[in-house]
Order: C-alpha cells, then sequence, then structure tokens
C-alpha cells in the first residue's frame, strides 16, 4: 500500500461528515439519477450512473461507519478501499462527471450526489488519481496565477487593446474602489471581448471599479480536481488584493465554476467571512438596470435562447437576472424544455474541459444539447459562461450545427444607448 | 412458541428497533457538519422544509424517463402506509399493545385496494431492480432482503387476515419482528433519514436561494 494511497484514503476519509452520512443511509439504489445525467442518457451505459461514481466513498463508509461493515472488518470480512478502486474509478470520478448538479435536483431522496462526487474528488487528488490536464492546471494556477498560464503581462496587453478601441482608461490597482472585478482565463485569451463590454458598461453606469494587477484570475483549479489547499490558496490572493485595495465588492466574470468558487467556497475554504460582498456580473448588471444606471436600446428580433451555465443557475441561485437581462434586449427569447435550475449541461464544466482524455465522451455527450437546440429550432444561443461557450461552439462545429454563441454581458454591452461621451 | 413469539420477541424487536433507529439517527448527527461561512442569499430552514416536501411531487425527468420507478413506488409506498396504520387488525394490535391509542380502520374494499396497490408496487420495483442495468449494477445483497422480507411480511399478514388461522398471524408475527430487528442495520432506514438527507440538500441551496 503506497504512502500516497494511505493519505488519499485519510483524505476521503475526512471528507464524510452529516451531510454524506445522510446521503450512503438514505440511498435506495432506485437509479434514477441516472436518468438525470447526460453522461447516461447520451450512452446508455449504466457505468455513468452518477451514484455508481461514489462507489469508493460508499465502500469506505459502509466498512467504518455501518454495523455490517464494521462486523465484517472485526472478523477480517468484507471488502476495503483498495488502490484499484481509485485506479478503476478515476475516468468516473473526473471525466463522466461535470458536477453539473442535475442529479441532485432529482434524487428521490434528496441527496447531493455532486457535493459528494466534489468531496471524493478530494480523496483522489490526494492519492495521485487525477487526470494529467486537470493537474497541470492546478500547478499552472498556484505557479503563475492562471490555469492557462495567463500572467498580468498578458492581461496588460489584453487592456491596451481595449484602451485603444474605446479611449477609455482602464483602472488598475485603484485604491478605494467599489468593486473589483475577476476574469477567467477563457475571457481573456479566446473572449476578450468581454473586458471591453465590461468597461463600456461599466462606465456608461458610472461604477467605480478596478482590476487588480496581484488577483485578476476568477478560474480555481483547485475545485475542480478536488484540491482544498490549493483552492484556498487561490481564492485567498483574491481575498487579500481585495482587502489591500479596501474594495467593497468583488465581481465574479461569467465564468461558471468560478462563482462557486468565489463566492458559495470561498469562505469555507480559507475559514473566514470576507470583509466584502460577492456578486456574479449578472447579478450586476440587473441590478444596475433596475437601479436605472443600465440605459439600453432596442431590442434585437431574432429568436434567441438561453443556455443556463450549471454553476451560475443550478448550484448558484443566479436565475431569474438572466432571464431578465436577455428579455430586455430580445424581443424573441424562447426557453428550451428543460431550463432554468433543471437545464442540460454543456458538458464541459467541472474540469473536464480541462481533461484531454474526456473529449470523445464530452462530444459524445453534447448530443443532449444538440437534441435540446434541434428541438427548439433556435440558431442564437446566449450564456454566460467562458467555458461553457468554448464547449458549445466546439459542440456546434463538432456537428456541423449553424448556431451562434453570444455572451449575455456582451448583447447587454451591445445594447447600450448611444452616448456620444461614450464613443 | 407462540407465546414467545407474541411476547418476548415482540418486545426484543420493537426494542431493538427503536434503540437501533435513534443510534443510526444520532450517529449521522455526531458526523456534524462544518458552518457555512458564506453570506446566505436566502433561508436554510425555509429550503430544509421546502425540499423535505417538494421531492414528493417528481420532477418532469423523473416523470418520464423515471415513470416506472414513479408509479411502482407510490403504489408500493401509499399500499404499505394503509395497510401498516389502517388495516385492521393493525389498528388493534397498535391500541393494544404499543399506543393504546385507537383510530377508525378501513373497510375491508380499501384493504383489498392498498394490498393490491403494495404488491403490484413491490413486485414491479424487484424487477425492475433486477432487469434494468442500472438497478441492477446497483442493488446489493441488503436491497434484496430488504424487498424479500417486506414482500413475506404482507404476503403472510394478507393470508393470516383472509383464512383467519392463528398459525399463519403467528408466521406474519414473526417474519414482522425480522424485520424489525432488520430495519435499522439495512436500507429500510431511508423510511427516516430521507428527511435528513433532503433537509440538508435543501438546507444548502436555500441559503443559495435555490428551490430544489
Amino acid at each position: 500500500m503506497s504512502e500516497k494511497f494511505e493519505q488519499g484514503v485519510q483524505a476521503l476519509r475526512q471528507q464524510i461528515d452529516a451531510r454524506i452520512s445522510s446521503y450512503f443511509s438514505s440511498c435506495v439504489h432506485c437509479g434514477l439519477c441516472a436518468e438525470a445525467c447526460l453522461f447516461y442518457t447520451e450512452t446508455n451505459n449504466p457505468r455513468f450512473t452518477p451514484i455508481h461514481k461514489l462507489e469508493p466513498m460508499k465502500k469506505l463508509w459502509r466498512r467504518e461507519y455501518t454495523f455490517w461493515g464494521k462486523l465484517g472488518a472485526a472478523f477480517g470480512l468484507g471488502q476495503s478501499l483498495t488502490e484499484d478502486d481509485f485506479a478503476e474509478w478515476e475516468t468516473l470520478v473526473y471525466d463522466s462527471c461535470t458536477l453539473c448538479g442535475r442529479c441532485s435536483m432529482i434524487c428521490p431522496v434528496g441527496n447531493d450526489i455532486t457535493y459528494m462526487i466534489r468531496k471524493q474528488r478530494e480523496g483522489f487528488s490526494v492519492a495521485g488519481y487525477a487526470p494529467d490536464g486537470m493537474k497541470e492546471a492546478t500547478r499552472r494556477a498556484l505557479k503563475i496565477g492562471s490555469p492557462m498560464g495567463v500572467t498580468y503581462k498578458t492581461l496588460k496587453a489584453a487592456l491596451a487593446h481595449v484602451e485603444k478601441d474605446t479611449g477609455m482608461t482602464i483602472p488598475v490597482d485603484k485604491q478605494g474602489a467599489d468593486y473589483m472585478t475577476l476574469f477567467s482565463s477563457m475571457e481573456i485569451v479566446n473572449f476578450p471581448e468581454y473586458i471591453e463590454s465590461i468597461a463600456r458598461i461599466f462606465d456608461a453606469a458610472g461604477v467605480s471599479w478596478t482590476i487588480s494587477s496581484k488577483a485578476f484570475e476568477a478560474t480555481n483549479s483547485g475545485i475542480q480536481i478536488g484540491n482544498k489547499e490549493a483552492a484556498a490558496e487561490l481564492v485567498n490572493r483574491v481575498v487579500i488584493a481585495a482587502e489591500k485595495l479596501g474594495i467593497k465588492t468583488v465581481i465574479s466574470p461569467e465564468c461558471g465554476h468560478a462563482y462557486t468558487a468565489i463566492r458559495w467556497e470561498g469562505p469555507n475554504l480559507i475559514g473566514r467571512k470576507y470583509p466584502f460582498e460577492v456578486i456574479h456580473i449578472l447579478e450586476l448588471l440587473d441590478q444596475l438596470k433596475k437601479e436605472g444606471r443600465l440605459q439600453l436600446e432596442y431590442k434585437d428580433s431574432i429568436p434567441m435562447t438561453l443556455h443556463d451555465p450549471c454553476q451560475i443557475v443550478r448550484r448558484g441561485g443566479v436565475v431569474k437576472q438572466p432571464r431578465d437581462l436577455l428579455n430586455s434586449v430580445a424581443e424573441h427569447f424562447t426557453e428550451m424544455k428543460d431550463h432554468g435550475v433543471m437545464n442540460w449541461c454543456c458538458g464541459g464544466g467541472g474540469g473536464v474541459s480541462a481533461n484531454e482524455r474526456a473529449e470523445p465522451l464530452r462530444l459524445q455527450v453534447f448530443n443532449r444539447k444538440k437534441s435540446q437546440l434541434d428541438e427548439l429550432g433556435v440558431n442564437t444561443l446566449v450564456t454566460a459562461c467562458a467555458n461553457c461557450r468554448i464547449i458549445l461552439e466546439e459542440g456546434l462545429e463538432h456537428n456541423e450545427m449553424d448556431t451562434e454563441v453570444i455572451s449575455l454581458t456582451e448583447l447587454i454591452a451591445d445594447h447600450l444607448v448611444k452616448d456620444e461621451s461614450n464613443a | 412458541m407462540g407465546q414467545f413469539i407474541d411476547g418476548p420477541l415482540w418486545t426484543f424487536s420493537l426494542s431493538v428497533f427503536v434503540l437501533g433507529v435513534i443510534w443510526r439517527v444520532v450517529t449521522i448527527l455526531i458526523a456534524g457538519n462544518r458552518s457555512d461561512l458564506a453570506t446566505a442569499k436566502g433561508s436554510a430552514g425555509k429550503g430544509a422544509i421546502r425540499t423535505v416536501f417538494s421531492r414528493f411531487v417528481p420532477e418532469r425527468t423523473v416523470a418520464t424517463r423515471g415513470r416506472i420507478q414513479l408509479i411502482a413506488g407510490y403504489l408500493f409506498h401509499l399500499g404499505l402506509l394503509a395497510l401498516l396504520f389502517f388495516a385492521k387488525p393493525h389498528v388493534d394490535f397498535i391500541a393494544e399493545r404499543i399506543t393504546g391509542l385507537s383510530w377508525s380502520a378501513m373497510p375491508h374494499w380499501a384493504f383489498i385496494v392498498s394490498a393490491e396497490a403494495a404488491f403490484i408496487g413491490l413486485i414491479l420495483l424487484w424487477l425492475h431492480r433486477v432487469l434494468n442495468p442500472v438497478t441492477r449494477l446497483l442493488s446489493d445483497l441488503d436491497d434484496h432482503v430488504g424487498s424479500i422480507l417486506v414482500f413475506l411480511v404482507m404476503l403472510t399478514g394478507c393470508l393470516a387476515l383472509a383464512q383467519a388461522f392463528e398459525p399463519l398471524r403467528l408466521i406474519h408475527l414473526l417474519l414482522a419482528e425480522l424485520l424489525l430487528i432488520y430495519f435499522p442495520f439495512s436500507k429500510l432506514m431511508h423510511a427516516f433519514t430521507f428527511v435528513m438527507s433532503r433537509g440538508y440538500t435543501g438546507a444548502t441551496m436555500g441559503r443559495k436561494g435555490i428551490n430544489a
């Protein structure tokens, strides 16, 4: 038995709290969670049943927390958790779960299976059983500051482009600003127009804001791989920067799991409450609109639909705001049949997009989103997560679908009332 | 033998059931949960209560893709609860041996409907368990033992009532006692822990302002 394996088992043991104990005690193996999981519905492979992905943790729980398990252990009977279990389940835990949380919404006994898988990953990552792509992303995040290797120099170059295109000055390290905004690496590298959009919106709405040169990255690979120390370190960088600048509110970008990391898991990871608030960009836009600070003009006549990013909507609670915002700029906004907290995942969340070996499976399960879009017949898909956006674009390309993917924040920026002073 | 089943074994099995259930619930509670330091958007308490009840109403995915489990599950659980608390012999037994309280028993036709619903539901659930690739993969010995024990208790209970034959009543009682002893150590505990699992999830989601 290797030392790392033992440490992994110990890490797994530490995750078993009252919630997880009640979940394992309640599960009656009804299999309904499979029907909510796109990895099962699109493959019909029973191994992709969400609760089955938790067999290693269940094995440990049964052995150490149940009457029969303890009795068996006392007589040298029954099964213990082995290193082979980690090896065999690694792909189930990382490749075929996006932590989307859909299974948690339908379990008849109310088990939050996604929470359990997130916790199980803590044991797997300590034992060394995690995908290379995610390990590398986490290493880069800790060493360089971004899972994609984006440095402040890269961001500075992107900001220079925005400043040149808009004639605005982007505030960096502005002491005492009301808001400090974060970005995901994917936004900086793939969708710099997001940066321009928020600069234009904040300028029009008169928002006091800044970017920190020390902590601009919102992506948290530690959350995805299941390494609470790494996740805490990444959250802490943001907290320290916001505290130094005397920020009132930190803005989470469109990136889905970044919101979960900074808004919901962050204080628990660092073990203290923040001295500032955290708001998602969509919550802020909705708030500015309601305060009359966001003046929007005309509505697009092309039919549009919304892809709900799981971590923002189902796991984050930002459900109504994206709808209100989209309705304010789209004349024909139509919902998919399963939407809001029951929307289907893009297939690339929870670190799956950083896991190269998962790509064929990810493209296969994209069929669920394809079916939703085919059924609706709408060719403009609005979303609010850079990761969803890139995964959707890849899936659409793979299926040769003529559907455009738009960021909701960018769409809002495009509808700002034109003002000469904003030009 | 009859006196043993009717007397000491009943007392023993009921004690194991009550103490076992309390022990299981306490062991879950003492595992503890860390307090959530993230600023809440909504109420954890309201979320917990909402989810405890809202999960009785099936979401569309369950109503379409899981309709066999849904229909069979409701038939079985409703039928079983009706039999357990409203079959005439049970009402009398509970009044005489457990609570001292009595209530109206259901008429014979309702007993027949309840028994049929419970049997159909249980048999369908078990067939689904062994025939469906997902449930076949998930199921373990405990799932089958629980199903078979409940089936035998229901079967002997119906036969005892139909035949009014004392040995059948004793066999029914003996099996019910075995079920009570087995209960705290098995998945049958979900009858109590579902309130906790739904509650924990509902509380977490409630803090986030999500109706789960």
